[in-house]
Parts: C-alpha cells; structure tokens; sequence
C-alpha cells in the first residue's frame, strides 16, 4: 500500500496479460477469416492499451515496439491494408514479441534486438509503411513519476487556485508554473515568437457559439491566462441584443485583454489551444505605447475581488446557463456552493460509486484478491470437511435413527459442506486458456522450425482448472506440442502422399470429465509407427529382442526413459526432455497420461488431472497398527499373495511375480520404520505401485479400509520434507494419518536394497 | 477547488493512474470502463468535467461524448478527451463530437490538473 504506483504497475502488468489474452483472440478469429471491424478493433486496442500503460511507466522498448504494431494494426483498421495468412503469421509474431517484451519488462529482463528489429521490418515492409523515424513517433513516452510516498499528495503540484481566494492572485501566480498545456500541438502551427523586448500581449478573443458548445467556458480561459502575468480585461457587450430577442446559444461578447507577461507567445497560445478554431483570436505583441496597464478604461481581473462583469451579463444570459451563472456569481459564491455540496454529497457519492461498481452491465466485476487469502480459506475449508467428516462418524456411532432431526441435519451439513468445497475450489480454479494460447505460440515456432503448415485448434478453453494446476501444466503440455508438431505430423510432401490436407492439424481440448479434468493434444499425423517404437526399444535393450507386445504396449514404450523415436534427434524436440519427464510432471499433479494412436490417422495424447491439488482420492490402508494413505492414482491394483506368486531372492528381498513379469515387493510397515520386515507374506495384500519410469513395486499393507477423498495438509511447513511421505490428512474419526509418497518411497527402497529391476517387466 | 471528475477508460491501469492522479490533486474521481457503463454512472452524478479515452469497446469516447452532449443536462459538461496521438484529425473529431479539450497520454499528473482547470475552474 506505501507505494501507489508500484501497485499500479503491478496492476498493468496483470491488465497486460489480459489485453495479451485478447490479442491473440483477436488475430485468431482473423486468421480464421474474420474481417469483422470489432475483431480488428479488438486487436488493435490491445496494442494500443498495452502502448499507453507502458508510455505511463517509461517503459521504451516496449512502447516503441507497440507504436509501430500498433500503426500497422491502424492500416489494417483503416482498412489501407488488407492482412493475407502471411501477414497474420507476421501479426502473431508480433504479438508473440509484444508479450515477451512485456514480461521482459515486468522481470527487468532485456528482449533481443534481434528478434524484434528484423520481425519489425517486415511489418513496416508488409503494411509499406516507411521505417519510421524516431523524430516521427509523435508518441512521445513521458515517464510518469508521482511521489506519493508519505502523505499521499502530489508534492509538485501546484497548489490548485482557489476561486474563493481569486484576489491573492500572486501566491497563485508563484505556485502555478508556467502554463505548459498537453503537449504541444505539432498540427498547430505557430512560428515561434521569441522577441526578447516583448514584455506582453494584446489579444482579442471572440468566442463562436461552438466554443461554448464543446463545454469551454471563456472565465477559464482568462484564469490560465491570469497565471502567465498581470492581465486586464475589456469585455464588449454593445452586440447584446434585447432580453427579449435574445437567443441562449449565442454567444454575443468578446474581450480585449493585456497581458504582461515574461512568457512567449507560444504560452498564451497554448491557453487558447482547446479552443483553437472556435474564437476569433488576434494576439500581438505588446509595444511600448500600447502598455494596457496605463489604460484607465481596462477592468483589471487581479487586483479587482471579484471579476467585475459589467451588469448587463447578470440580466443578458447570453452565455451559456450555467457559464452565466458562475459568472454571475463571480466566482466566490460557486466555489462555496461547491465545497457545500460536496460535503453534503460525499455520502451519496460513496453510494453513487459502490452502485456504479455493482451495475451489472459492467463488462466483468471483478475482484483481486491475494492468493494467500484464498489458500487460507481453502485450508479452512479442508478444515470444515474434516469437521464434518468426524461429526458424521459420531452421529452414526451414536445409533441415532437415520430419520431422526439430527441426522437429516447433518445430511444438509454434508451437503453444504460440499457445496462450499467446490465454490471454494472454484476460486482458484481459472481458465485454462492462457495455457492454451501459450500452446499457439509453441506451435508457430514449432512449425517454422521443422518446416510444416500447422494449424492450433482449441476446444474447452474456458474450462476451469486449478491455477497452480495450470502453472505447472505449462512444461509438459509445451513439450507434447513439439512432438505433436515435430514426430506427430508428417512432413507436407508425405501428407499429401497419403491424401491429407496439406496443413497438419493439431488439436488440443480441455473438458471436465467426471470429475477431472481431461485434457488431449491429437494430431492427425501417421500415427505411431510401432514397428519402428519396437524396434528402438529392442535396438535401446529396453525390451527383449522376442518381447510379445500389444500395440497399447508399444506406445507406452514412448514414455520410458530415454527413449526418442525420431530417427536423429531434431532441433526441436531433442532437448534432453522425454516423454517421461512429462509423464512423471503429469503424475506429480495426480494425473495420469494414455496414448491411443491410429496408424495412418494420428495420435491422441490424453491427460486426466484431479480438479484440484487441495484433496486427493486415497486408499485408507492398515499397516502395523498404522493408518496411512495412498494416493489411488498411483496404484494399479490390488492383489493378495498366493505362495506362488512369492519368490525369495534373499533374506529380506522378496519379488512377486504377476502374469509372468517379477516385482519386487516392499514391506509398507518395515520402510516406514514401523516394523522388522515379516518372515511370510502369504495371505497379505499388496498395492501394485506404477512409477514413473514404467516400472512397478508391490507393497505390502495388512488391510485395506476405505476408498475415499482426504484433505491434504501439507506437512513441510511443520516438519520440512519427510521421504517417502507426500502430505498428511486428518480422517473422520479424527485420526492423522499421513499420505504416502509412493513413487519416493519406492525409488527410495529400490535405490537402497539395489533391487535391479528385471528389465522385461517394464511392460504389463 | 476540489472538482469532481468522471473519468472514462477501458484500460485498468490507465483507471488506477487518473484515479490516483485525481484523488491525490483533492479531486472527486468516479471511474467508468467505456462509453455505456460511462452513462450509466453519469445517471448518478453531476460532474464538474468529463475526460474520456477514444478507442473503447462498446462504446467508444466519441460515441461517449455525442450521447453526452445529446441529453441537455449534459450538454455543458466540459469533457476532455485522452489521446496517445495529438494528430490533428483525431482533435477535430473529437471536437465535432463536442469535446472541449484534450490531454495527450501519458499524462503528467500536473498537466492533467491543470487542463482540468482550464475548463472547468
């Protein structure tokens, strides 16, 4: 809250990722063939917003670059230019830059000139716009710097004239600096006057009836003019006609005045620069005989209290209603009517605001609030489930009739309660279309570095999804769209062959599903080519040379480590980052990931993701006198032990052997500490664990309780990180129970007892 | 003299920059997000003066200023329009469609106040 400015430019850093958001739906509804006015509209003042906000900051690079987006985009809305699918491309690598330049700003980072000079040229080429100058930016990048450190004031600003006060005019003389209006209208033009004996002006000012329509107001005029030095004013009233002949729109008066001033004539024609063209205006300079100040005739504005207007203006509204009225009230009494009113009205405009905020046709009301405070009610919330959980328990533990008013009661507790779970889950849940846009820029460069017409499309963008779900969804998501784009897709020559289209298709959906959420990338490339998978992964000793794999198997190959199907590593997707690294990001979030491939036809990738990282679906299990808990999507099954199924390698290292393959069993309760590992497992029930890395465990547990959604707390913040141990829940009866860890826990185990992995059992 | 201002902007960071810009010179600043929401909350008040950007959705400023200068209550309201560009055609527009004045942005806080003077005290 110290520092005003700083929240501001925190704010339009957000703002700009919204105008980013825009942009590119803009440019894709464009390349989509949408010639809509709006569309280009839109477009157009993302740029220009993002330009405007980045002026206000001095942010250079970035609003040199917007301006001359921005023009190119103004040739396009002025319909001088009419943008082909190369321009567009263009466009989108401009918006591409614009959105690196802004968080380059944000960061404090630099953006290559590199990059933006020769897209910049292009641009400038495309629309045949001449490179332009930086004299011709006639945007002018002021850099905003208000000090509003302590007290919340502007320190440099004049102080405001009090119209009140109008006679002390000096003090407001000295405290209002030399009039520089706007910005200098280089379209005016006005040759610059600097005659050092000047020492003043004359100026005779008529008003046309269309000053006083465009809401100027001549008193104003002389007040600015009052600021430059000493001035005297004669009003003509001889043009007022009769009260009864006259006509409240037309403006029957004019001055003469004398001002004495230091000030160039620029200064006093910048005063009259809003109403340039609207007033008949001569201004000359003073000569020595001509001084107004000896002239008797003149009515003085400073030293008078009041502007003295001469009598007929009270009678002959000539001026505008309310001009006259200020004027007739010479500026003192308005001024306190004003201060009245304001304090009068300062409750009602309180109200008046917090309707005006709650109308509802406001485009999108929206409400920023710091993410701590969420998480903070999403813990308070988890706390609430837990409450419920164990009132729950103790209601059924006390026998109570299910009809009975206290059990229908906690029915609709139960209800509620979920019902606030998920509205609270809600806030954190945004679209998950930022990440998708991101995806469009991943597949421009993609394609344009492998050679292949691409084309995004998208579907369920505006599904929800948790907002740290999306932040690290960005990596693996980007590297399944290089694949897509770089091993998905055929080259266009092979494309064509096969009788498809020549622009390769890839397509990335979101949906809720059941409660996860599922989201796909398909191409519609050739497909895996399994032969060639199979043959890598014998060539790579990840399989047996005589390995009886089903195609589901084959594909799953791709997510072994190490594994590339690419014939040489291409520059795109060989960046050390395999398919199970995604697959392990994938899991870290609770989901898992499925490949179905179509030969000839294209591949679809399908990841499925809880709502939400806050509660997890676990399996409540029993180990020596323990209650633990392990996540179910890394199980893939359970199974009791037969005598056959165990064989002994060692004292302590036992494997299982299921459908031919051999897994190594792990006692739960001895790797927790919690026991001496048994002599016999027979008759005891193991959890089949799949890692990451393909391969499998099983763990022995005594029992399995309950399948059943916990609330996850996190236990880092009190016990730092535990191995093997993810998080802790509390259940219904109140009991803590920790959440395993599976994957840890088991990499853990294998690492230690150095149980290689028979390298056949990869594949069930 | 404290003045009370309707300032019309879709950009967010350009509302947050007059409103503080405004509230800091000891003006009354109400906030509206184009044109439509612009009249809207007009309804409401009596402003002392009017600024107002261009390029808006919805309803943009000169869009704004006509409909203001419609309504004969409104008609006087002294509006000043905010402008990236001082082109001169972008001036005359604004002025046919009854603008006052204009400030170019980035404004200095300083020179807003005192374009703000300028026509409305």
């Amino acid at each position: 809250m110290s520092d005003p400015m700083a929240e501001i430019r925190a704010s339009f850093f957000i703002e700009c990722e919204e105008l980013l958001e825009s942009l590119q739906d803009g440019l894709q509804l464009m390349d989509d063939g949408d010639t809509d006015s709006e569309t280009i509209n839109i477009v157009f003042r993302a740029v220009h917003s993002i330009k405007g906000g980045a002026g206000a900051f001095g942010l250079d690079d970035l609003v040199h670059f917007a301006h001359r987006f921005e023009t190119a985009m103004d040739e396009v809305r002025a319909g001088r230019f009419s943008p082909d699918a190369e321009a567009i491309r263009l466009f989108f690598a401009c918006a591409d830059i614009l959105a690196d330049l802004v968080r380059a700003a944000r960061d404090g980072d630099q953006v290559d000139d590199g990059i933006t000079g020769p897209v910049l040229e292009n641009l400038d080429k495309l629309v045949g716009l001449e490179e332009e100058e930086e004299e011709d930016l006639d945007f002018t990048p002021a850099t905003l710097s208000l000090d509003f450190g302590d007290g919340g004031t502007l320190p440099d600003l004049p102080e405001l004239p009090d119209v009140s006060a109008l006679p002390s005019t000096d003090a407001a003389d000295d405290a209002l600096p030399a009039l520089d209006m706007p910005v200098p209208a280089p379209d005016t033009d006005i040759p610059p006057m600097a005659e050092p004996e000047c020492k003043g002006f004359s100026v005779k000012f008529k008003p046309e009836d269309a000053l006083y329509a465009s809401g100027n107001e001549p008193l104003y005029l002389f007040r600015a003019l009052r600021d430059l030095g000493d001035i005297s004013v004669i009003c003509h009233c001889e043009d007022l006609p009769q009260l009864d002949s006259l006509n409240p729109d037309t403006g029957h008066l004019s001055w003469d005045m004398t001002i004495h001033t230091e000030e160039p004539e620029q200064a006093v024609r910048e005063v009259f620069e809003f109403v340039d063209g609207l007033c008949l205006l001569e201004i000359n300079a003073l000569t020595g005989d001509q001084d107004g100040t000896s002239s008797s005739e003149h009515t003085p504005i400073s030293p008078a209290p009041e502007i003295s207007p001469p009598p007929q203006v009270e009678t002959a509204p000539s001026l505008p209603e309310n001009a006259a009225s200020t004027r007739v009230d010479a500026a003192k009494p308005s001024a306190t009517k004003d201060t009245t009113k304001k304090l009068g009205e300062a409750k009602d405009e309180q109200s008046t605001q917090a309707k005006a905020a709650a109308t509802p046709t406001q485009p999108r009301a929206t409400v920023r609030v710091d993410l701590e405070r969420i998480d903070r009610l999403v813990n308070l919330v988890g706390e609430l489930v837990i409450n419920q959980a164990m009132l729950s328990q103790s209601v059924a533990e006390a026998g109570l009739p299910p009809n009975s008013p206290v059990s229908t009661g906690l029915e609709e507790f139960l209800q509620l309660t979920r019902d606030i779970q998920e509205s609270v889950m809600m806030i954190r849940a945004q679209p998950i279309k930022s990440l998708f846009q991101r995806m469009g820029r991943i597949v421009r460069e993609a394609s344009a570095s492998v050679g292949k017409e691409v084309r995004l499309r998208t579907d369920g963008e505006n599904t929800e999804v948790d907002k740290t779900v999306i932040e690290r969804l960005a990596d693996p998501l980007t590297h399944m769209i290089r694949n897509a784009v770089d091993h998905g897709l055929e080259s266009t020559e092979k494309r064509l062959e096969a009788g498809k289209s020549r622009e390769g298709h890839v397509t990335l959906t979101a949906q809720h599903r059941s409660g996860r959420i599922v989201i796909e990338v398909t191409d519609d490339g050739g497909g895996i080519n399994r032969e060639r998978v199979k043959e890598k992964a014998i060539q790579k000793g990840l399989i047996p040379a005589d390995a009886q794999l089903s195609d589901s198997d084959i594909d799953n190959l791709l997510f072994l480590p190490g594994f590339s199907t690419a014939a040489e590593v291409s520059n795109l997707s060989g960046r050390g980052v395999g398919m199970d690294v995604v697959k392990s990001s994938i899991q870290a979030l609770g989901g898992r990931i499925n490949i179905t491939s179509q030969e000839g036809k294209g591949t679809t990738f399908s990841i499925s993701l809880p709502l939400t990282l806050a509660v997890l679906d676990g399996m409540v299990v029993r180990v020596a006198g323990e209650t633990l808990v392990v996540p179910l999507n890394a199980i893939l099954e359970t199974l009791t032990l037969t005598d056959e199924d165990l064989t002994a390698l060692g004292p302590e290292t036992h494997v299982v052997q299921i459908r031919g393959g051999f897994v190594p069993l792990l006692d739960l309760g001895a790797e927790l500490g919690y026991r001496t590992p048994q002599d016999s497992y027979v008759g005891g029930t193991v959890l089949l664990i799949g890692q990451e890395d393909g391969n499998r465990a099983a763990l022995a547990v005594d029992s399995i309780e309950d399948q059943r959604q916990v609330v996850i707390k996190g236990l880092e913040g009190s016990y730092g990180r535990v191995p093997g141990i993810a998080a802790a829940t509390i259940l219904g009866d109140g009991q803590i129970a920790l959440i395993l860890d599976p994957t840890d826990l088991v990499g853990q185990a294998t690492g230690r007892t150095r149980v290689r992995q028979p390298q056949q059992l990869l594949v069930g | 003299m404290s003045l009370e201002v309707l300032a019309v902007d879709d950009s967010r960071t350009m509302r947050d920059m007059l409103n503080l810009a405004l509230s800091s010179a000891g003006f009354t600043a109400h906030l509206a997000e184009d044109g439509i929401h612009g009249l809207e909350v007009l309804k409401d008040l009596n402003p002392d003066v009017i600024i107002t950007d261009i390029n808006m959705p919805r309803m943009d400023g000169f869009g704004f200023i006509n409909a203001v200068r419609a309504e004969p209550k409104w008609s006087r309201i002294p509006i000043l329009v905010l402008t990236t560009e001082s082109a001169a055609e972008l001036k005359a527009k604004a002025r046919s469609a009854g603008a006052t004045g204009w400030i170019v942005k980035p404004f200095d806080p300083a020179k807003l106040v005192k374009a703000l003077q300028m026509v409305a005290g």
